[in-house]
């Protein structure tokens, strides 16, 4: 590349050839950016966001090579959508993506919540949140279920002091640190409002959209192809009939209800291949959920769940669900 | 002091060269902790050389990846304790303790008046010798 070899000082002519290409391969961002294809199933707007902020940046430094300077872009993002949308999974992404980008040092992701940045008495807020910056900093923080943050039916919370020193570090170490909140749609947009400071300093809302069940389908294949298993052709047709269900039912968490429905799959099948009375299990039963393992469901049962066998056994209502 | 132009104290890494700049300090932050070493901030306002045990600033910094949130708590430390010493120092504790790797200053006060040399006549014509520093004249909390 020529513009390597120039002095800052000299400007180079506007027809300068620029390859855009080379510097994508150089990054080695589109090997992410594919990984994301394949392993996030759906969740269209999210990608072609990520897509657009990566090719910012890598503008951004074609453009610094050729001396055309600009304020660097202010990265900091809110992620809103149900639970299970796969918010978290993405935002370690980002922050890989980030890391290759050049625009973060470390890839580092430090996930926290309110219980890590908020004290328990006056003056414990503010070392607690700092203490929480100064880990993250050189990469992202995570604050999940952000909103929780500011509760604004008790003015004497320490939240509040949190939100401040936040918006303070993510004006003045726009360069050290990318922040990004998370939560659900609805409360995040109250927590929005509430806190216009926050709201103009987050430059990207990305909003997650519902899984549809083919695409929930697909997740489940992945998860289970992680662990070696597989779903027999009946058991991924049960499966769909079985999110279809579930879907209906209160707390849903999208591919995390699946999660959950695959981890008592498994328990079935154990207990099935257990119980079998002939003797000879092969390799390949090992490796296959059948439709009956499924089919158990409490879900096909009753059509309700209750709270210690199907879904949601861990989960008290009102509570929000947590991401992992 | 001949060698040691304008009173300035030196303990601890680099202390005969001129002060660092930020840029230079991140580095060997950075240093400290791709090796793993545990950093923290202390400071004081007593110059003496024995003086080695200084009051920490804040917490000693585990855990930490990058130097920028070290760098911004000694740009905190300085605007509290602008007239006082602040150290930096990095403790490995691969041996079971935290033993001190690095220590190096980052902030002097505006005036260092350097020290006294006391000599004292003892028995036998022997002489002892002690150094004050003019820094200490006065009581501890008024001195900057």
């Amino acid at each position: 590349m020529t513009e390597e070899n120039e002095t800052p000082k000299i400007i180079l002519p506007d027809d300068t050839p620029v390859d855009l290409q080379k510097e994508l391969r150089l990054s080695n961002v589109q090997e992410v950016l594919d990984e994301l294809d394949k392993e996030l199933i759906g969740l269209k707007p999210v990608k072609t966001r990520i897509r657009e902020t990566a090719a910012l940046l890598l503008v951004d430094r074609v453009r610094n090579k050729m001396n055309l300077t600009a304020a660097s872009p202010t990265l900091h993002m809110s992620f809103t959508g149900n639970p299970g949308t796969g918010k978290t999974t993405v935002a370690l992404r980002m922050a890989e993506i980030l890391h290759r980008l050049e625009y973060v040092r470390t890839g580092q992701l430090v996930t926290v919540t309110r219980d890590d940045l908020v004290g328990q008495y006056i003056g414990h807020t503010a070392p607690k949140t700092k203490e929480v910056i100064k880990k993250a900093m050189g990469g992202v923080l995570f604050i999940d279920e952000a909103y929780y943050l500011y509760k604004p039916e008790n003015e004497r919370d320490y939240g509040a002091e949190s939100i401040e020193i936040l918006l303070q570090v993510m004006e003045n170490n726009r360069d050290d640190l990318v922040v990004v909140l998370a939560g659900y749609k609805d409360k995040m947009d109250t927590f929005f409002h509430s806190n216009p400071g926050m709201r103009s300093r987050v430059a990207h809302h990305i909003d997650f959209p519902d899984y549809s069940p083919d695409e929930l389908l697909m997740i489940a294949k992945l998860m289970l192809a992680d662990q070696n298993y597989r779903l027999s052709d009946d058991a991924a047709e049960a499966l769909l009939e079985y999110t279809k269900r579930r879907m209906k039912m209160i707390h849903f968490a999208n591919a995390r209800s699946i999660r959950n429905a695959l981890d008592r799959a498994r328990l079935r099948q154990a207990n099935r291949l257990f119980n079998s009375t002939s003797k000879s299990v092969k390799k390949i039963d090992l490796m296959t959920i059948e439709a009956e393992d499924i089919l158990a469901s409490r879900v096909f049962e009753e059509g309700t769940l209750d709270m210690d066998g199907d879904e949601g056994a861990d989960i008290k209502p009102q509570e929000p669900i947590v991401d992992s | 002091m001949m060698t040691n132009y304008g009173n300035r104290m030196t303990q601890g890494q680099f202390s005969f060269l001129p002060d660092m700049t930020d840029e230079q300090i991140t580095m060997q932050i950075k240093y400290a902790l791709d090796n793993k070493w545990a950093v923290n901030i202390e400071y004081t306002d007593d110059p003496h050389p024995r003086n080695t045990y200084w009051e920490m600033y804040g917490m000693p910094m585990f855990d930490m990846t990058d130097p920028a949130g070290i760098l911004m708590e000694i740009n905190e430390c300085r605007k509290t304790f602008a007239n006082c010493y602040i150290r930096v120092m990095a403790s490995d504790a691969t041996r079971g303790t935290e033993s001190v790797k690095m220590s190096y200053i980052v902030n002097r006060p505006s005036n260092e008046p350097g020290y006294n040399l006391v000599r004292e006549e003892r028995t036998g014509r022997t002489q002892g010798y002690t150094i004050l520093p003019y820094a200490c004249d006065k009581p501890e909390g008024e001195r900057s």
